[in-house]
């Protein structure tokens, strides 16, 4: 061949590949939900807004802070520090001081991601781990709700906003009785049940026109926004499925033993399961990768979340469900480890087959 | 009726096919080069002996190499002209390997003048796996095993019935596509060979959904008295590998380390059953195959008649294809290697040439490598039901021996199905073949040294 030597470029199989890639998926998750948040600052307010805002500064600041001490490139362009950032504000209530914000944004990456590894390498939710750390450290200012559709949200902030660092949040019924809001009790629905047994009508549930966190409150739209990831395939819709399955199951043999539990319709769409079960356990990191451990893994955080919520001293019991379905997660892999094609009776010696 | 919905395989991805660029060209016939390059081993087993000389003479047709034992083929010269020599040219797979070089003869009719008529109705099954041999039939789906090897008759596992693959489940390739349209009868004779060859007294010919055309040909080209069955499976790659081609249309799986044979099947592709009926009763060897040449660079894509020997750049250049800063590979794009040369030839598993464009595919030495985000989608994509993840994670720290022991890494196929699927571009099959290789490296320095210690006791 009398010509010049050409440039080929090599590869090896397979050549082809997905058009989805780590960023692809981030960035939806991101898209699905802003909806979400949308509708959380129409509900609460600049609040939930400046919320929002100051959570998601201080958790990208963290994760870039990490990678310079790494002495890595930044890796806030895969998006999932957004990610974290997001689920986090939208657990928090809407009137949670901004300085305790920015202490949940740092924790949660400092402790729940960049301490295991980065990206892939958590053992948790980061979000969760950020807002269980808020959670114990500020008990009180954590469960202090505001209703929503308060007239003046658009114009004024909820006076606990803007706490002073270190200092306690000032107490808000006050302020809540001069903006016209008069029998509001400062309670989320699963809190009335639990504490004063007063139910909440399941339209306001599902409506989300409920007090609550920031972004758990519409059932409706968090179903909707989850539908957005699981035909997109972004997101393993079993793990909700066998979620709700395991909150529906244990909660109504639960009213059966003793009828004065709540309802297992009530228990699914309250609190926080609709928000965890569909963007919290579905992280893929801190999930089981094998078909029967998803199975194992929602079933199992449906099952604690009910537990934790009849039996517990908290109203709310997602959360530490979800932290307890992800540090069981590589074990839950390991007995069930896929049963392989052509899989012999006898397993081989050494094998992992169950 | 669509069986694989019923007993079909899990996993495997749906890729882009691309296929109706050439599904619908028929076969046309490219010119001879100057020069014929036949690696010796281009099937599976040992490579051919040759039995010619530098200088010497060669007929269209006639034997040049004959088969060194039973898993080994012949190799019959592709075109009357003169060898040249035999020395060690580049192939597809990269290595170089000893090749007979046939300086083609300009200007003669190219007619194959050699041919030994073999009078199959009077032959009993040993000839007739013999005289299959000595075609130098291979798998032409792309392993490229010695045809005659799987329809020898085992007494300690008979067979029980035939399956015919014409699934073609690779993205791009049309070449058992267009055999099926075009050559019905010879497909048909083949199988017929081939049942009487194993003594199975039924076959099925399996045949992917995305081409139902070939179906109904097929169909109405069986007599009906012929124990011959046509069944769709539905398009899904890898659907074509043998042992999930004989779950999705039998329900068997075959078991993990087995052949099809295992579960009483053979299992032959379309293509290479009609170049077997074609070529038996005249008794003439394999001397060029049908090559589905397509992909982004190519401007006028085709299915083509190929001698085999034909290097690949003579193909490239006859068909006006610039080839420079592309990427050629041959086979289709999941399993298909690239070449790293335009010397290396068509052999007898080339299915086709895909030339592409090097922006069309991720170009996996520079695009940045994700960490493993757990999405799962290997392990839904894996057909072997393996945990290609859990298998990642442990390539990654060289943990090999583990992967083999514990994870059945050895019933990986490399089809592909991870790498294809995984979001953060980890190189997952890439990262199988090391670990293979290594412990195959391993397994021999470890039966050296315990020769050398019982050779010491």
């Amino acid at each position: 061949m009398a010509r010049k030597p050409p440039r080929i470029e090599l590869h090896t199989a397979p050549h082809a590949v997905a058009a989805q890639n780590v960023v692809v998926i981030m960035r939806n998750v991101v898209y699905a939900l802003l909806p979400l948040l949308g509708y959380a600052v129409w509900l609460f307010g600049l609040s939930a807004f400046m919320l929002i805002l100051v959570v998601l500064l201080s958790t990208l600041g963290t994760e870039r802070f990490f990678n310079w001490m790494g002495k890595q490139g930044s890796t806030l362009d895969d998006w999932s520090a957004v990610i974290t950032a997001l689920l986090l504000a939208l657990t928090l209530p809407p009137g949670f001081p901004l300085w305790m914000g920015v202490i949940a944004g740092i924790t949660s990456i400092a402790l729940g991601k960049a301490l295991f590894g980065g990206l892939g390498f958590n053992l948790l939710n980061p979000a969760l781990v950020g807002r269980a750390f808020v959670q114990a450290a500020f008990p009180v200012a954590i469960t202090t709700w505001t209703p929503p559709f308060i007239v003046t949200r658009f114009t004024e902030f909820i006076p606990s906003t803007f706490t002073l660092p270190l200092m306690q949040p000032i107490d808000i019924s006050q302020w809540l009785a001069t903006s016209g809001i008069d029998a509001f009790t400062g309670a989320t629905p699963l809190a009335l049940q639990k504490f004063q047994s007063i139910a909440t009508p399941v339209e306001s549930l599902f409506m989300g026109s409920t007090a609550g966190s920031v972004g758990e409150t519409s059932a409706i739209l968090i179903l909707l926004c989850g539908s957005y990831l699981a035909v997109r395939k972004m997101m393993n819709w079993r793990i909700p499925l066998y979620i709700f399955f395991g909150v529906v199951a244990t909660s109504a043999l639960l009213q059966l033993i003793d009828d004065t539990n709540p309802d297992p319709l009530f228990m699914l769409l309250s609190g926080g399961v609709m928000l965890g079960a569909v963007f919290m356990a579905t992280d893929m990191v801190g999930s089981p990768i094998t078909p029967r451990g998803i199975m194992i893994y929602g079933v199992l955080i449906g099952f604690l979340t009910v537990i934790i919520r009849i039996y517990g001293g908290l109203s709310e019991g997602v959360m530490y469900a979800i932290l307890l379905g992800n540090a069981a997660t590589p074990l839950i892999e390991m007995v069930t480890q896929p049963r392989i094609f052509g899989a012999r009776k006898a397993p081989a010696k050494g094998g992992t087959d169950d | 009726m669509n069986w694989s919905r019923l007993f079909g395989f899990q996993g495997g991805i749906h890729p882009g096919y691309h296929k109706d660029r050439t599904s619908n060209r028929a076969v046309k016939r490219l010119p001879f080069p100057l020069r014929l390059i036949l690696p010796l081993d281009q099937h599976i087993g040992a490579p051919a002996l040759p039995i010619v000389r530098p200088g010497q003479e060669v007929i269209r047709g006639e034997l040049i190499a004959k088969a060194d034992g039973f898993v080994s083929a012949p190799i019959h010269a592709p075109a009357t002209g003169l060898v040249k020599s035999i020395e060690l040219k580049p192939t597809a797979r990269g290595s170089l390997t000893n090749s007979i070089v046939i300086e083609v003869l300009r200007g003669d009719p190219q007619e194959v003048m050699i041919s030994e008529p073999h009078d199959i109705k009077n032959m009993n099954h040993d000839e007739l796996v013999n005289a299959i041999q000595d075609s130098g039939l291979a798998g032409l789906g792309g392993a490229a095993f010695p045809s005659h090897v799987k329809l020898k008759q085992l007494d300690s596992k008979p067979a029980e019935l035939l399956l015919v693959n014409g699934c073609e489940c690779e993205p791009y390739l049309t070449t058992d596509h267009r055999v099926m349209l075009e050559h019905p009868e010879d497909l048909i004779q083949g199988i017929k060979y081939a049942m009487r060859a194993t003594g199975t007294q039924r076959a099925i010919i399996g045949i992917e959904d995305n081409k139902l055309d070939a179906v109904e040909v097929i169909r109405n080209h069986l007599q009906a008295d012929d124990p011959i069955e046509v069944k769709t499976v539905v398009t899904r790659y890898p659907q074509g590998a043998e042992k999930l081609l004989v779950k999705s249309l039998l329900g068997r799986e075959v078991p993990e380390g087995g052949l099809p044979l295992d579960v009483g099947v053979i299992i032959h592709n379309v293509g290479t059953l009609a170049q077997m009926g074609k070529l038996l009763p005249a008794g003439e060897g394999l001397i060029e195959r049908v090559v589905t040449i397509t992909g982004t660079g190519v401007d006028k894509p085709g299915n083509y008649k190929i001698s085999l020997g034909t290097p690949i750049g003579f193909v490239l250049d006859t068909l006006g294809i610039d080839a420079t800063k592309e990427t050629i590979i041959l086979g289709g794009p999941m399993m298909g290697p690239a070449v790293g040369s335009l010397e290396a030839p068509v052999t007898k598993g080339t299915s086709g040439i895909l030339v592409f464009h090097e922006r069309d595919f991720i170009d996996r030495e520079h695009e940045k490598v994700y960490p493993c985000i757990k999405c799962g989608r290997c392990v839904d994509a894996c057909p072997m039901r393996l945990n290609p993840a859990q298998l990642g994670w442990l390539a990654a720290s060289r943990e090999y021996q583990i992967m083999a022991d514990e994870f059945h890494l050895n019933n990986c196929f490399e089809c592909g199905c991870c790498s294809y699927s995984c979001p953060s571009r980890i190189p997952l099959v890439q990262y199988f073949r090391i670990a293979k290789a290594t412990n195959r490296e391993q397994a021999i320095k470890q039966q050296k040294l315990e020769a050398e210690a019982a050779s010491g006791a």
